[in-house]
């Protein structure tokens, strides 16, 4: 039983699509996390579901009715926005009460409920103080706070934790992960903080321009990115992509010198093919120039991460970024080789941006080459 | 530290003052300091040798019943014009800012009537009221003689506060817009996610954010009323019928330059300016410090 439905929805503005068809499914008490660059139409869907902006054409469904033409109160959700929204004129239990109030729910259940709902989101001492007068995180807590005194079917966050600083950022990301779990309704959170995405997220919805690039679970995102746009958005630092054809040894081919071996065996008909190969800088290693396999580079600068460091380096014109875990031995100006497992080789079309998985002719025509 | 042109010579920073410092002067220090001295002596009818008497203007003024009069009809013109004239504003703004049909229309339109000169805007209603021939003849024909501000005292203050609002609202309409639309949408919308319907996020979200800007245009307007509804009264009903419009502004008028008291007239408009100084303050003092959330 899926607790929202999203069937071909799309938002226009006059002559200007923004969200282009989307299909959708989110099951009750998930948490799916909708992740995008700027302006890829994440936020215009969130507000689709909340009943904020008008649906151009498809279907949303919540909870098994059709809410198209419902207005927001009528939806059961609640809403968590990037600048809080908290009102200013009201102290913090009068701003997480305020749905009750509007519900008219008795002053007496109001203030208990109020009273319950500061608990779990830590502001008891806080009640009779005035947004103005909090700290980002507080406010960020009164913003939450807001949203579960109803218990709402679903919650819908939009990039709340955007305005915040890094260190606070994280906290209040275990927070809500914390209340999800306490709580468990159904969630859709949207951001385009890719490490946000993968903590919080049962399930991603990586969009961008306006359409669903890929659905599924952090690791599949991660692992198996459905398109090169999803490769190059997910992870950090984002995977080296390289533009290149398939030859008939089996070889993709950088130029006519550089070759990278492709795992398995290659369908004939892709020999001649544009594509983009990708590589995670955490799945290649840097081994001592020369070594059998192996491409070579030279190390352009090394990124100190603390934990471990990113070595960019340039191969032939071209930055390729390596992820070491332990020290470097390099130094900039080194010459160094990229070795490369086959198996870690992502593909994509270089046409239609579309993952190649195994080199079979089924993929072959999934992607449409 | 704050970044401005600064002049290398006080003189040539003086040069360029000179010519506002002349007018400020010539139409504004001046004929107020002549007024206060005449509010202090008692001029003859044609001018020249004028007596100091003191407080004895002042003295005669308030113990005259006529006085006393204009006064309180100036309270019930300024109560009851920045009432409408508020009040009609902020239900038009609000529905501008809901983006109601024809909104962009509104928005350019009703700052038109604030550019008219109140002499024109007033012989604009005196035929607009007209009972004989204006649009509320059409009341005098179901019930005769209902509406005649020519005659009715009543009809008369209606009919400049009418006037006078018509004016203000435009003026009023602007600043409650911009204050509307300066509170944040997703304010609105986070009420509207809390289950708050159209009405009820005007009545709890949008008026008391409001507030700074009601208590400035209240202020405003009720200043304004004071002073700039000489040109309506005067075209319109020249403070009648028997003295039912006589506001303090046209009793200041009408003494001065028709009954040539000058001393009296001077004295009177001591007493306005002082009123106004008085509103002036407290806007300064009270409303401007108000908390302005953030």
């Amino acid at each position: 039983m899926s607790s929202i439905a999203i069937k071909g929805v799309k938002k226009a503005y006059a002559r200007n699509a923004v969200v282009h068809g989307v299909d959708l499914e989110i099951a009750t008490g998930e948490f799916i996390v909708i992740l995008g660059p700027s302006g890829c139409g994440k936020s215009t869907l969130l507000r689709m579901i909340a009943g904020l902006e008008e649906i151009s054409g498809g279907e949303i469904w919540i909870d098994g009715k059709l809410v198209n033409k419902m207005e927001p109160r009528e939806r059961g959700c609640a809403m968590v926005f990037q600048n809080y929204a908290l009102y200013p004129h009201m102290t913090v239990a009068e701003n997480i009460g305020y749905a009750l109030k509007v519900a008219g729910v008795p002053k007496a259940e109001r203030a208990k409920r109020v009273a319950a709902t500061a608990k779990v989101v830590g502001l008891e001492a806080f009640l009779d103080r005035r947004p103005a007068a909090l700290s980002g995180g507080q406010r960020q807590r009164v913003a939450m706070g807001r949203a579960i005194v109803r218990e709402p079917k679903v919650f819908l966050f939009d990039e709340p934790l955007s305005n915040l600083d890094a260190k606070l950022r994280v906290a209040m990301r275990a927070e809500i992960r914390r209340l999800h779990r306490r709580l468990g309704a159904t969630s859709v959170f949207v951001t385009h903080d890719q490490t946000e995405a993968m903590t919080l997220g049962d399930r991603l919805v990586v969009m961008n321009g306006g359409r669903i690039e890929q659905v599924g679970t952090p690791a599949e995102v991660y692992n198996r990115p459905a398109t090169r746009f999803v490769a190059n958005f997910v992870g950090s630092p984002s995977m080296n992509l390289m533009e290149g054809a398939i030859d008939r040894h089996g070889v993709f081919i950088y130029d006519e010198q550089r070759r990278i071996p492709l795992p398995g065996a290659i369908d004939a008909r892709l020999v001649g093919h544009k594509v983009t190969l990708g590589v995670r800088a955490e799945a290649a290693r840097l081994v001592t120039p020369g070594t059998p396999g192996s491409l070579p580079a030279t190390v352009d600068f090394i990124e100190e991460l603390g934990a471990g460091r990113v070595v960019h380096t340039d191969f032939d014109g071209l930055s390729f970024a390596v992820a070491l875990s332990g020290p470097a031995s390099f130094e900039t100006g080194d010459a160094v080789g990229i070795q490369i497992d086959p198996a870690d080789i992502h593909l994509f079309a270089a046409d239609t941006g579309k993952r190649i998985d195994a080199l079979t002719s089924q993929s072959l025509a999934a992607a449409s080459l | 530290m704050e970044k401005r042109a600064t002049f290398s010579s006080t003189r040539i920073g003086l040069l360029f003052a000179l010519p506002m410092l002349v007018l400020i002067f010539v139409f504004f220090y001046w004929p107020s300091g002549q007024a206060l001295y005449w509010a202090f002596t008692l001029e003859q009818p044609w001018g020249g040798g004028n007596t100091w008497v003191g407080l004895q203007n002042f003295r005669q003024l308030l113990s005259d019943p006529y006085y006393w009069g204009a006064i309180s009809r100036s309270m019930v013109f300024g109560l009851g014009s920045t009432g409408i004239a508020m009040g009609v504003a902020l239900l038009l703004a609000l529905f501008t800012d809901r983006e109601m049909r024809g909104h962009k229309a509104y928005r350019s339109i009703f700052i038109w009537p604030y550019a008219i000169a109140a002499p024109a805007l007033g012989l604009a209603f005196r035929f607009i009221l007209a009972p004989e021939a204006g649009f509320l003849s059409l009341i005098n024909q179901i019930w005769p003689g209902l509406w005649n501000p020519a005659l009715d005292g009543t009809d008369a203050m209606i009919a400049v506060i009418i006037a006078f609002s018509w004016k203000y609202i435009g003026y009023n309409f602007i600043f409650f817009l911009s204050a509307l639309q300066s509170i944040p949408r997703s304010l609105i919308e986070a009420a509207a996610m809390d289950g708050s319907g159209p009405m009820r996020r005007m009545w709890d979200i949008q008026l008391p954010l409001l507030t700074p800007t009601l208590f400035f245009l209240l202020v405003i307007n009720i200043t304004e009323s004071f002073q700039d509804s000489f040109g309506i009264v005067d075209i319109m009903t020249q403070g009648g019928p028997a003295r039912a419009t006589e506001l303090m502004v046209y009793k200041i008028y009408f003494d001065g330059f028709k009954g040539l008291d000058y001393s009296g007239a001077a004295a009177q408009s001591i007493i306005l300016m002082g009123l106004v100084v008085l509103l002036t303050i407290v806007q300064f003092r009270f409303i401007e410090r108000r908390v302005h959330y953030k």
